[in-house]
């Protein structure tokens, strides 16, 4: 069950943030009041009135609008092609000929009224994610909602682009729109909601005697005024440390070394632009930066996912260019990949088996002819102990578990090798915050031990807790090294491109 | 704020392609560059050194352009080259197209020149004859753009085809009425349409499997009923009238262009309308618009409140009127009787036209009277005795589609949800 008896009430002109984890069912929830899932039991309301959304189209027509947090744009089409889509200005009756002037029109007035400038012939395929996001807004309020729903919509955003989403928010609550803000990130909840509905495991929470209890106004909202810790608290169940525990870096020789590299993406676009960089034994270096600058291409180049264009990667000044993976793998590179579905576990196998993907055919676990199932599964037991793996046995299938115990089944298989480097990708995306933790520390331990750790995340807080040194990416380079201490706008400047006198300074 | 915003809107002009040495245009030329020399040198040498002559009409006299053949082959040939050459160096990007299509009909004509030297080549039988040739491609092209247009792979367009010729000839002999036939051919793609879509979009199988399920289906029921029931007695089962020819008076009258389009059939006519028809549609309309919206991100059509399965439905079943009135093309204008397995691969000649054609009906056009015109010189190879065997170029379509594909001749992209079946989440 993802929603079991949520009570919610959004009042006009007001932004209500719904905060809760990955699968808390916040995105079901909203996908109910969308028309997109049906309850199986309860009611909706809107203006005193009770409605049925059976598709989208019932509650566009009750003047509710929706941005998802997968962009629901059309590629190949213009922006005002996909603002039109299902709301078309036609004429000429039933042969509904498209009247793109009033499209377009409409378009720019839109954009107008509210300040979000948006080109209309603009491929949406050529735009950056900020300003898709734009045209999600204009396209949601040209069908006049009075509520509007943001799934997760800074997720993809840089720091300065989350703070523009926000004035958009709150200037179009002052309008008298309704907003219901759904995001897991409590600086961002703090900084616009009025009011804040936790769920956690498909309910609502706030303890019925705590002090965050809104006065009166609906059961389950708790106040902004709430301090973060407690809303963290209320979000996990749990008291929970955001920042990482750990003792200053001892950085030693010079494991990973990075010189010109430069690789291509699938449309052969430059997505690593001449990066140099060093990763020491015992050191973490993280690589913040918004999705899509270069840092998936960076990381598969240095595996030998991907061919680098030019430049060269060493492993302790033995060279891995031109290296096959397993290669890779054999040198002493543990690798915890961003798509855990795609490359980082094989669903159908058991724990025990996703356990030693990588060492199938070697000693204790099998030869070149043969697999040794009693020594893989005596060793998974061990891991699943070890790593805190929540599964029914070590024969059950990996995609019965939740995201965070496959992720943990993902980080034990790669821990449980000597490395000499590790390389964490987006190493808790999709993990709840217990897990999270569990992650961090054990990337943390393995620092610890002397081994040279790269990480990469688009979460800034992430890279700020975990790394010595961060990197920012912007466009495929390296902008700046710059310590963790540093201010966090200052980092986000650097990651939206802006380099400031300060950052050049540092390096 | 609006600012740093403008800021984003204008980098993205920036974002620019690759600066590959090698990129389409040299490739191009390079190509173009070969095959002129292939022209020059080898159709040049065979070539006999007499005169190929083009004559407007059936008989040998009165010709549009005589040459002599050895001449024009290695003329042609240079022409090519020269096409290629300038490709190579770099011309402006507007040129490109153009530069393409001269040097692929220069290296047609030099091949011309080859056949031709010594005989000659009537032109309004040729085009004419192409025309007839790509007359079920076009409708079996736009039956797939229809289709594919709205994420549902048609790989049916045989079977559709084999319904449409043998309903045609059944109830046209029946009712010994052309009209009836033409209908009954539109029923029988109908029928083939509705299958493909209920298990296609109701029951999410695999479309191309379900394709080739019921291009066998199509061949068996209709092999079946055609030896149990037509061949023993043609006269009362498989004799239907044929499609009448009609003259427009006036406009017949012009040159070359006259007898092609205007003393011809009502199939015809209704092919060419139909691209128009369908382009416009596609391009203009408010069903177009959501027709390829469904085609290329399902998810956000549903979101603005597009019933995807319903547009689904209806486009695959419009494709199927097309395709089955493509296939009376078979029975009602070609040869005038059912036969087991008449359209021999037609249809799936037809989809290569239809990815040829990039999912366009401008394209599908094009592609399917390039394809009707090899088959027609294959014809006419075979019928002046021509060493080349005319199995070459009835591979002609294939080798297109594969080039194609491979993307040699510019970038070919499916609607990014074609054949993806649509399941809410």
């Amino acid at each position: 069950m993802a929603n079991d008896h949520i009570d919610i009430t959004v009042e006009p002109g007001e932004v209500h943030a719904l905060l809760g984890e990955n699968g808390a069912g916040k995105s079901t929830l909203m996908n109910q009041l969308y028309g997109l899932l049906q309850p199986d039991e309860g009611e909706i309301l809107v203006d005193g009135e009770p409605k049925v959304f059976r598709s989208p189209r019932d509650a566009i027509a009750a003047g509710i609008g929706m941005v998802h947090q997968h962009f629901m744009l059309v590629p190949v089409f213009t922006v005002a092609e996909n603002i039109a889509l299902g709301a078309e200005e036609v004429r000429g009756g039933p042969l509904g000929w498209l009247d793109r002037r009033r499209n377009k029109r409409d378009v720019l007035e839109t954009s107008q009224r509210y300040g979000l400038p948006v080109d209309p012939d603009a491929l949406v395929e050529n735009l950056p994610v900020g300003a898709q996001q734009r045209v999600e807004i204009v396209k949601a309020l040209t069908r006049d909602v009075d509520l509007l729903i943001l799934d997760e919509p800074t997720a993809v955003l840089t720091p300065q682009e989350t703070d523009e989403l926000l004035a958009v928010m709150r200037s179009l609550a002052d309008t008298g729109k309704s907003i219901v803000f759904i995001t897991h990130k409590l600086r961002e909840v703090k900084a616009i909601a009025d009011r804040i509905t936790v769920i956690r495991r498909g309910r609502t929470v706030v303890p019925s005697n705590h002090p965050a209890a809104a006065p009166n106004r609906t059961k389950g909202s708790v106040s902004p005024d709430t301090p973060t810790d407690e809303l963290a608290a209320l979000m996990v169940g749990r008291d929970v440390s955001l920042e990482v525990e750990k003792t200053p870096a001892e950085p030693g020789r010079e494991v990973l070394k990075v010189s010109g590299l430069i690789v291509d993406d699938d449309r052969g676009v430059r997505a690593v632009d001449h990066v140099d960089l060093v990763v020491r034994s015992g050191e973490v270096l993280g690589i913040a930066g918004v999705q899509g600058n270069g840092q998936t291409e960076l990381v598969e180049a240095i595996m030998g996912l991907r061919e680098a264009r030019a430049g060269a990667i060493e492993l302790e000044e033995k060279s891995l260019t031109g290296r096959t993976t397993k290669q890779v793998l054999r040198a002493g590179v543990g690798y915890v990949p961003e798509d855990r579905s795609l490359d980082g576990v094989v669903k159908d196998f058991t724990v025990a088996e996703n356990l030693v993907l990588d060492l199938y055919d070697r000693a204790p676990f099998g030869n070149s002819f043969a697999l040794n199932p009693k020594a893989i599964a005596e060793s998974a037991r061990e891991r699943v102990s070890q790593f805190d793996i929540r599964t029914p046995s070590s024969q059950s299938t990996v995609g019965t578990l939740s995201g965070g115990n496959q992720q943990k089944v993902v980080v034990a298989r790669e821990m449980s090798r000597p490395l000499k480097l590790l390389i964490a990708a987006q190493p808790t995306r999709g993990v709840d915050v217990g897990s999270i933790e569990f992650i961090h520390n054990q990337i943390i331990h393995e620092r610890d031990v002397g081994t040279a750790v790269l990480v990469v995340s688009s979460e800034l807080d992430e890279v700020v807790g975990l790394a010595d040194r961060i990197a920012v990416m912007y466009r495929g380079r390296i902008l700046a090294i710059v310590s963790p201490d540093m201010p966090r706008e200052e980092i986000g400047l650097l990651m939206a491109g802006v380099v400031t006198q300060e950052a050049e300074d540092t390096e | 704020m609006s600012r740093v915003s403008t800021a984003t809107v204008e980098d993205l002009t920036e974002a620019t392609a690759p600066d590959r040495f090698w990129n389409r245009q040299r490739r191009l030329g390079v190509a173009l560059v070969l095959i002129g020399l292939i022209a020059a040198v080898i159709f040049g040498s065979l070539a006999e050194s007499a005169t190929a002559r083009f004559t407007i009409s059936e008989d040998a006299e009165g010709a549009a352009l005589s040459i002599n053949g050895q001449f024009g082959a290695i003329l042609f040939g240079i022409v090519a080259v020269a096409a290629g050459g300038a490709l190579l160096a770099g011309v402006a990007k507007r040129w490109q197209t153009l530069l393409l299509c001269l040097g692929i009909v220069a290296f047609v004509l030099s091949f011309l020149c080859w056949q031709v030297a010594g005989k000659f080549l009537p032109l309004v039988d040729t085009i004419s004859g192409s025309l007839e040739l790509a007359l079920p491609l076009i409708l079996g092209a736009l039956a797939g753009v229809l289709c594919e247009r709205s994420g549902v792979v048609n790989v049916a367009i045989e079977g559709q085809f084999l319904m449409g010729a043998f309903g045609a000839a059944l109830v046209g002999t029946l009712a010994t009425s052309v009209w009836a036939g033409l209908i009954s051919a539109v029923v029988g793609g109908v029928i083939i349409a509705s299958l493909l879509a209920v298990l296609a979009i109701r029951f999410l199988v695999d479309q191309v499997v379900v394709g080739i399920v019921l291009n066998l289906l199509a061949l068996g029921v209709t092999g079946f009923l055609y030896e149990r029931l037509m061949q023993p007695d043609a006269l009362k089962y498989n004799s239907p009238p044929r499609l009448p020819e009609w003259r427009i008076p006036g406009l017949a009258d012009i040159p070359v262009i006259g007898p092609v389009l205007f003393e011809s059939n009502l199939l015809v006519w209704l092919a060419l309308a139909l691209v128009v028809v369908i382009h416009l549609g596609l391009t203009r309309t408010r069903w177009g618009l959501r027709t390829r919206a469904v085609g290329e991100h399902p998810t956000a059509a549903d979101t603005v409140g597009i019933r995807v399965r319903g547009l689904r439905y209806m486009n695959v079943l419009l494709g199927g009127v097309v395709a089955g009135a493509g296939g009376a093309y078979f029975t009602l204008v070609s040869t005038g009787a059912f036969n087991k397995n008449m359209t021999a691969g037609a249809g799936f000649i037809a989809l290569a036209a239809l990815i040829f054609g990039r999912w366009t009906p401008y394209g599908a056009l094009g592609a399917a009277l390039f394809f009707g015109f090899a088959q027609k010189l294959a014809n006419y190879l075979s019928a002046v005795g021509s060493p080349v065997p005319n199995q070459f170029l009835n591979m002609l379509p294939y080798i297109a589609t594969i080039i194609a594909v491979a993307g040699l001749v510019g970038r070919v992209r499916a609607p990014a949800a074609d054949g993806v079946p649509y399941v809410k989440s």
